[in-house]
């Protein structure tokens, strides 16, 4: 036991990537295994990521060396409260999506022989992901990022007849953020001479007044606002979760852009800080005011969807669009608005794109104007669940989606940018329209096929994971206050501004 | 104006082959070649990475007898190599992903052209 809570930052790591390799391995013995070692480890991981954050909030930030090396030479771990929550979402979230792919993933990739690499690609992912996030070294952030990206570019082109194309094109662009990043990297290598985060912050006050010092911060985050889907690098966006497979569609779009999000966020408030990151050049704030574009633009072009999961794809850019106002706005209340919102976001885009694989899987199709009363009567269930997590999206209290809204509106008002709050709750409204399109077919539209609905909801293994996360939608808005008093509070106590 | 040229000839090459991958990646309407413009540009940026690590009057980074160890000005900082090691493994794993894609977009395309690619996918329904 002393040996699992001494190397508690590194086993999530540690475990999904030999798993990823095992998998293939393992399903040579019998195919079933394949899901059973995914969801095995994305399990434990979540519960990895209840020990961290336990760990953390008990006992601070945990610093763990790689093969004992001591940083700056050595690659570290670092957990703090930020990367410990960051983590404990995303693995739940994951766990629960690969509860639900079975059957999404049988009906979609119809050459069964593809089902064994899809699980192992998704551990591979996750992998990365994980090592994004809990990764002290910005060389292993690199590397991290691009063993998730490359995943992310095999579970999209896996999907419908379009999907290469999309994928490819999100490959392109992926690789221009991950350039971009692996630059801006390179200019403040040659500035400060050392890769790691703690050693850079504590050097950086020297170089702060560079010119080259700002063009890597600056570079930095242009290739995160690619990765993130931050207006107007969103491009590659709506195509690549419209065509990949609804579990790749309900991984991906709430953990890929967060990922993004989380990066920009440790850089801008936990590196340079504020202050020294807008000592050149005003980058927040043309974060936030590309974040506000966003959130209208996304939510606008959303409106005009006639297909679901494309809906859904614009909605994230919008949803994007608020972590990267929260970032602009750059005092306590945005952070913990954008922060809140990396955690409640994953939970209803994960919902939504779950119900959507539902629709799919059960109905054949999600196309909007096809929905009528019969789809209710036939999946209560589901659409229960859809309607939760749309009025969580529109911000109805109590549910979660209300609360990150309600921050970033205080952190608006604190900081007297109107604009910002009239973005804000205009953009409410839209998500209200284009949700309520849905949810008025699904519950007043007259069915054509008559009253007796035939066939029945989608199996269990997918209704529990939706229900679970609705559930947890309202559970996180009641319990707002113990997540922001316990965990976000702390988190903005450790940033810079 | 010719210092700025000619003292930081290294870093105008970089430039001029990342600006090269680029044109490649957003203009050509052929897909391999936008493949090969990100190969440029990830070329470019490891050639950045590389001219960081040179000093003129240093040696290799092995250890020598003759020099010893205690002056780093000796020899040329390895870091970054190993980084660009690293960085050039990452890069052919995303070429080999990109040429797999490119090879199901045309076996079910037809076409590597941009323009006629997105004129077949207009007639292919699959869930539109």
């Amino acid at each position: 036991m002393t040996w699992i809570w001494n190397n508690s930052p590194a086993l999530p790591v540690v475990l999904l990537l030999p798993t990823a390799i095992a998998i293939p391995l393992f399903a040579l013995i019998d195919r079933r295994l394949a899901r059973a070692l995914a969801l095995a480890v994305s399990l434990t991981t979540a519960g990895l990521g209840v020990l961290n954050l336990a760990k953390v909030l008990a006992y601070g930030p945990v610093h763990y060396h790689l093969g004992g090396w001591p940083p700056p030479i050595g690659i570290e771990y670092v957990l703090d409260e930020l990367s410990a929550f960051v983590l404990l979402v995303i693995n739940t979230i994951a766990f629960l999506v690969l509860v639900h792919a079975k059957t999404p993933v049988e009906r979609e990739l119809p050459d069964a022989g593809k089902h064994v690499p899809y699980y192992a690609v998704a551990v591979l992912m996750l992998c990365g992901f994980n090592g994004i996030v809990v990764t002290g070294d910005f060389f292993n952030l690199y590397v991290w990022l691009e063993i998730a990206s490359l995943s992310l570019y095999g579970l999209i082109a896996v999907g419908a007849r379009k999907a290469p194309v999309a994928a490819f094109r999100y490959l392109i662009l992926g690789t221009i953020g991950a350039c971009f990043y692996l630059l801006g990297l390179g200019f403040l290598f040659t500035m400060t001479g050392t890769l790691n985060m703690a050693d850079l912050k504590a050097i950086l006050p020297a170089v702060a007044q560079e010119p080259a010092v700002a063009v890597g911060l600056g570079l930095i985050a242009a290739g995160m606002g690619l990765k993130m889907a931050l207006f107007p690098l969103h491009g590659w966006l709506p195509d690549s979760y419209t065509y990949a497979p609804s579990a790749s569609s309900a991984l991906i779009a709430p953990l890929g852009t967060k990922v993004g999000a989380y990066v920009l966020v440790r850089v801008l408030f936990f590196i340079f800080g504020v202050g020294a990151a807008t000592r050149a050049f005003p980058l927040t704030t043309l974060i936030g005011w590309l974040g506000a574009a966003g959130i209208l633009y996304g939510s606008i072009l959303a409106m005009a969807q006639r297909e679901l999961k494309r809906m859904l794809a614009y909605s994230s850019i919008a949803q994007v669009g608020y972590i990267g106002l929260g970032i602009g706005l750059a005092n306590p209340l945005g952070l913990i608005g954008a922060v809140l919102h990396v955690m409640n976001h994953a939970a209803m885009k994960a919902l939504l794109f779950l119900v959507a694989g539902n629709f799919r899987t059960v109905l054949g199709h999600s196309d909007i104007g096809r929905f009528d009363g019969s789809v209710r009567r036939r999946m209560p269930w589901t659409t229960a669940a859809f309607a939760v997590g749309a009025l969580s999206m529109i911000g109805i209290p109590p549910l979660a989606g209300f609360f990150s809204k309600w921050y970033l509106a205080l952190g608006a008002v604190a900081r007297g940018q109107w604009i910002f709050l009239a973005v804000v709750l205009v953009s409410s409204l839209l998500n209200a329209v284009y949700f309520f399109r849905v949810i008025e077919r699904l519950y007043l539209a007259k069915s054509e096929a008559g009253e007796n609905a035939p066939g029945t909801d989608a199996p269990p293994s997918m209704l529990v994971p939706v229900l679970v996360l609705a559930a947890a939608l309202v559970g996180l808005g009641l319990f707002n206050a113990v997540i922001v008093n316990g965990v976000l509070e702390r988190i903005v106590n450790a940033a810079l501004f | 104006m010719t210092d700025v040229l000619l003292g930081h000839y290294g870093y105008w090459f970089v430039f001029v082959l990342m600006v090269l991958g680029f044109y490649g990646m957003v203009v050509k309407r052929n897909l391999v070649k936008k493949l090969i413009g990100m190969n440029i540009f990830q070329v470019a940026i490891i050639m950045f990475y590389l001219s960081s690590a040179v000093k003129w009057t240093a040696t290799i980074p092995i250890a020598d007898p003759a020099l010893g160890t205690a002056d780093t000005a000796l020899y040329i900082s390895p870091l970054q190599h190993c980084l660009m090691l690293t960085a050039i493994v990452v890069g052919v794993a995303t070429s080999g992903v990109a040429y797999a894609l490119l090879i199901t977009i045309y076996k079910r395309y037809g076409t590597l052209h941009e323009d006629e690619l997105l004129e077949r996918m207009k007639n292919d329904l699959d869930l539109e």
